[in-house]
């Protein structure tokens, strides 16, 4: 008989109206790699965050390495050997290495005996398993693959011997993704389970030993990863059959219609973040912005958005020309056809306590057509949100609801909707799929290339290489705020781009700003 | 948390919520009345009756609702662009000081109309005035609205007193206050003008402010809700970035709400000196600030909640100084505990029932 390191049996939860956890069974072998995937609000989070102990199951039994538990409260979860590395991570920047692994276990009132002890366990740690971070070494100042190890080290430390990581190559490059998955394969070597949940099919195919897929909080399948393949994942996780491979007709590059000339941004902190960056884009093309996020895409494209002021050189759309002395706000790029979706819908591109109607004419609320005598016209607006709705198969159809009450590829699909409704000449839109499902992945990839193919200009930024790789006529590299590379899209593929992306080394002159870049990146 | 908030439907958030805090309150009360040695019931009774039982009690209750609906406003409307505004002592002070200013000099040589409605346009701009000050700083600067205004407070506060002690106070007296202002510039009372139409009515401080109270909620309804001023300060409430994204400029859309905030507290001044005082006095807006920010939490920012928890404290200033004469262990003070109790379960645990409520109506859905 196998032994099994975690066994759940039928689980069910449920709020409100929403059943997230349906009759979940599942077992993990103990010393494998388990992968958990699943479209977004599939209930993988929620499955987790059951397992450690954040909600307590409606119904159903779990237990590890054969005993029955009951996990109340994450100590209990951290008592019966089970630990989580988050998405994102909880560590405390200022705090060594050291002082963050004894965090919530800090043993006597004096930091100093429990700080030696936990020093000589953490070098065992390190040793043992092969992770090696300098205890001493600030958190903030680590780079980002760097601080994960410190939260697996963490969850090491608190004698964990199941590891539930949750979408843990998001805010990694693909090299040091590779560094991850050598770190799980040693870790799995000594004997510890891993639970690895993820909505990149690939990862799944490529280090775990079986695989199980969800669905509208069921689990519809328990497979051994070799005898399944990407696309059958793909067809279960969505329930139809799903077109991966997008229909592109060869770009008809027009005039250029945004010109960006020896660009610098300078942020808050009078870091330097967008360095000296010159490209254009022509009507007609996509061209895509790769980089692992933290680079200077954001504050590239908030600068290009007219969100942020530009500390040197000048970006052009037409005769509209954005430079130091001129500044151009978002209202009147607006009117001038130059769209926006954010990367950051629920930050940026909603007000999520306000209902969609409302968030349909976001930015365009000025607009004659929505006010009279000073008033706005809630009936016209709602109408016109309506039809977004349907046209952009927004679901759930209400303008009423709360924007915050809808998923997140619904939100997405909301904003372009309204983004795209003008026919805008030149749309900036970036990280287009983040936390989006594959079937609005299709929808939202589909509406992007429909605009190209009428003539508008594409700019996008994503740390999906996939994403850039489909979509994309031409690709510009970011690294350390500047661009580190460029290639048609057709000659391109993740190897040399990822290696374009990790640029810094042979172009940076000034060390001490790419580690400020890399504290950023943390925050 | 999430899943509670959508459990429960929305009468019970914005009416079943609010009156058990309030019963709560009462009931703590009652139970400090006990302790001195007073019948609850019978206090509550002179109370209801002090507020509602007399035509003057009832002129009285809904003069000082003028003024709560007034600083209530004030608060709701900055909570909207997401800023505290604690200034509507000084705003509502500096206000009155506009009001008095503009009969003193004008009460004589302006026909009334004109005057009263010049009194509303100058309190407004006053308060706007002195609010526009830290919301600029705030916006502009990053100075903290909380601590510029309550400085603005003592501010308006020495200003009065020099103002009072050394310019305007009436030649020959004593006592700092100004000249009686010509009654050409008084707001007409409400027992006059029913007066006028044949109903008789006992003389109270309540004047026809108590209209403009009303039209100043109307309008702050259609200003936050139905207009595109009104979306981008929320937007800007909500969510900065946002707003950012949406071509608002944070910044000035803040120093708008918080000047139009201070012109709602800037109002007192015309229910105080053209309404009722009909002189420039020292300490004429005391407290009606503060109170304010209750009244806002109370009445969930919204004008029509607003309007009750006015009247809830108009009821329980009038009401507990009926009490405090009629009854001989009790005072002032203690009137004073029974509204920090009413703000203490309406604000600071505003939501004590909730888990409760969330329990009682998800067993009764399943």
């Amino acid at each position: 008989m196998t032994d099994y390191a975690l066994e759940l049996d039928r689980v069910s939860k449920r709020f409100g109206a929403v059943q997230a956890n349906k009759d979940v069974s599942l077992n993990v072998v103990k010393g494998s790699i388990h992968g958990i995937v699943g479209e977004n609000g599939a209930g993988k989070s929620t499955l987790m965050s059951i397992l450690y102990g954040f909600y307590q199951a409606d119904s159903g039994s779990i237990s590890v390495f054969g005993k029955p538990a009951d996990i109340p409260n994450s100590h209990a979860a951290i008592a019966a050997g089970i630990g989580m590395v988050h998405q994102h991570f909880m560590l405390v920047e200022p705090f060594t290495v050291l002082e963050n692994i004894i965090l919530g276990n800090e043993g006597s009132a004096l930091l100093m005996q429990g700080q030696a002890k936990a020093r000589k366990v953490l070098l065992d740690l390190s040793t043992n398993y092969n992770l090696k971070v300098d205890p001493d070494a600030i958190v903030g100042d680590l780079p980002v693959g760097l601080q994960q190890r410190v939260e697996i080290l963490k969850a090491l430390y608190k004698g964990a011997k199941v590891l539930i990581l949750d979408e843990p190559t998001g805010v990694l490059t693909p090299q040091e993704t590779d560094d991850l998955f050598a770190i799980l394969k040693g870790l799995k070597e000594q004997g510890v389970t891993i639970l690895l949940i993820t909505h990149k099919l690939k990862e799944i195919m490529a280090i775990t030993d079986n695989v199980s897929v969800m669905r509208h909080g069921e689990m519809v399948a328990n497979l051994s990863t070799a005898e399944t393949n990407p696309e059958e994942l793909a067809e279960l996780m969505v329930g139809r059959k799903v077109v991966t491979q997008l229909e592109k007709p060869d770009a008809a590059a027009g005039d250029d219609v945004l010109k960006v000339e020896g660009l610098s941004v300078v942020d808050a902190q009078q870091v330097e973040r967008v360095k000296n960056v010159s490209f254009k884009v022509s009507a007609g093309e996509i061209v895509g912005i790769a980089g692992v996020s933290g680079n200077g895409q954001t504050e590239l494209m908030e600068a290009l958005a007219g969100m942020r002021s530009v500390d040197a050189g000048t970006i052009c759309y037409g005769k509209l020309k954005i430079s130091t002395e001129s500044h151009i706000g978002p209202d009147e790029l607006r009117d001038a056809g130059i769209a926006h979706v954010p990367e950051d819908r629920h930050r940026v591109g909603l007000v999520t306590p306000m209902s969609a109607s409302e968030n349909s004419i976001l930015g365009y609320h000025r607009d004659d057509k929505w006010n009279q005598h000073g008033l706005l016209k809630p009936g016209l607006v709602e109408k016109h949100c309506a039809t977004l709705m349907s046209d952009f198969d927004v679901r759930p159809q209400d303008p009423k609801l709360k924007s915050a009450n809808f998923s997140g590829g619904n939100q997405q699909k909301l904003i372009l909707a309204r983004e795209l409704d003008r026919e805008p000449k030149v749309l900036l839109v970036g990280q287009p799929t983040r936390g989006v499902d594959i079937g609005a992945i299709e929808f939202i990839h589909t509406q992007l290339l429909k605009m190209r193919n009428r003539g508008g200009a594409i700019l996008l930024i994503s740390v999906e290489l996939d994403e850039i790789l489909a979509l994309s006529d031409r690709i510009i590299v970011m690294c350390d705020g500047r661009i580190t590379g460029e290639v048609a899209a057709a000659d391109a593929d993740e190897r040399t781009l990822g290696l374009m992306m990790s640029a810094t080394a042979d172009l940076s002159s000034d060390s001490d700003l790419s580690s400020n870049s890399e504290q950023e990146q943390a925050g | 948390m999430k899943g509670l908030d959508q459990a429960l439907p929305r009468w019970v958030n914005i009416g079943l919520l609010p009156l058990l805090n309030v019963v709560t309150a009462l009931l703590v009360s009652a139970l400090v009345f006990l302790v001195i040695d007073v019948n609850p019931l019978k206090a509550a009774e002179i109370l209801l009756y002090g507020a509602f039982g007399y035509q003057e009690g009832l002129g009285f209750t809904l003069y000082y609702t003028t003024n709560f609906i007034f600083t209530g406003l004030a608060v709701a409307i900055a909570f909207h662009v997401g800023l505290f505004n604690i200034g509507g002592e000084g705003q509502a002070y500096i206000g009155g000081l506009g009001v008095g200013l503009l009969c003193l000099a004008l009460d004589t040589s302006l026909p009334g109309p004109a005057l009263l409605l010049l009194s509303v346009l100058v309190a407004g701009l006053f308060g706007a005035a002195w609010a526009f000050i830290p919301g600029w700083l705030q916006a502009y600067r990053g100075s903290h609205i909380v601590i510029t205004t309550i400085m603005f407070n003592f501010i308006a506060s020495s200003l009065m007193v020099y103002l009072m002690v050394n310019v305007l106070r009436e030649p020959g007296q004593m006592t700092p206050q100004s000249r009686l202002l010509d009654e050409n510039s008084w707001m007409p009372f409400v027992h006059e003008v029913l007066a006028g139409i044949g109903i008789e009515f006992e003389a109270s401080p309540l004047n026809l402010s108590i209209i403009l109270a009303l039209l100043c909620a109307l309008g702050t309804w259609l200003l936050i809700w139905k207009t595109k001023w009104g979306y981008e300060i929320r937007t800007v409430g909500f969510n900065r970035d946002a707003a950012v994204y949406a071509g608002i400029k944070p910044a000035y859309v803040m120093v708008l709400a918080m000047a139009i905030s201070g012109a709602m507290a800037g109002m007192v001044g015309v229910n105080e000196i053209s309404g009722v005082q009909h002189r420039l006095i020292l300490d004429f807006h005391y407290g009606y600030g503060f109170a304010g920010i209750a009244v806002a939490l109370m009445g969930r920012n919204h004008p029509i909640g607003i309007i009750l928890a006015a009247l809830l404290f108009g009821v329980l200033y009038q009401g507990g100084a009926e009490l405090a004469f009629e009854m001989s262990n009790i005072n002032r003070d203690i009137v004073v505990v029974m509204q920090g109790l009413v703000i203490l379960f309406c604000g600071a645990l505003e939501f004590l029932y909730k888990p409760l409520l969330a329990k009682f109506f998800k067993e009764k859905a399943a």
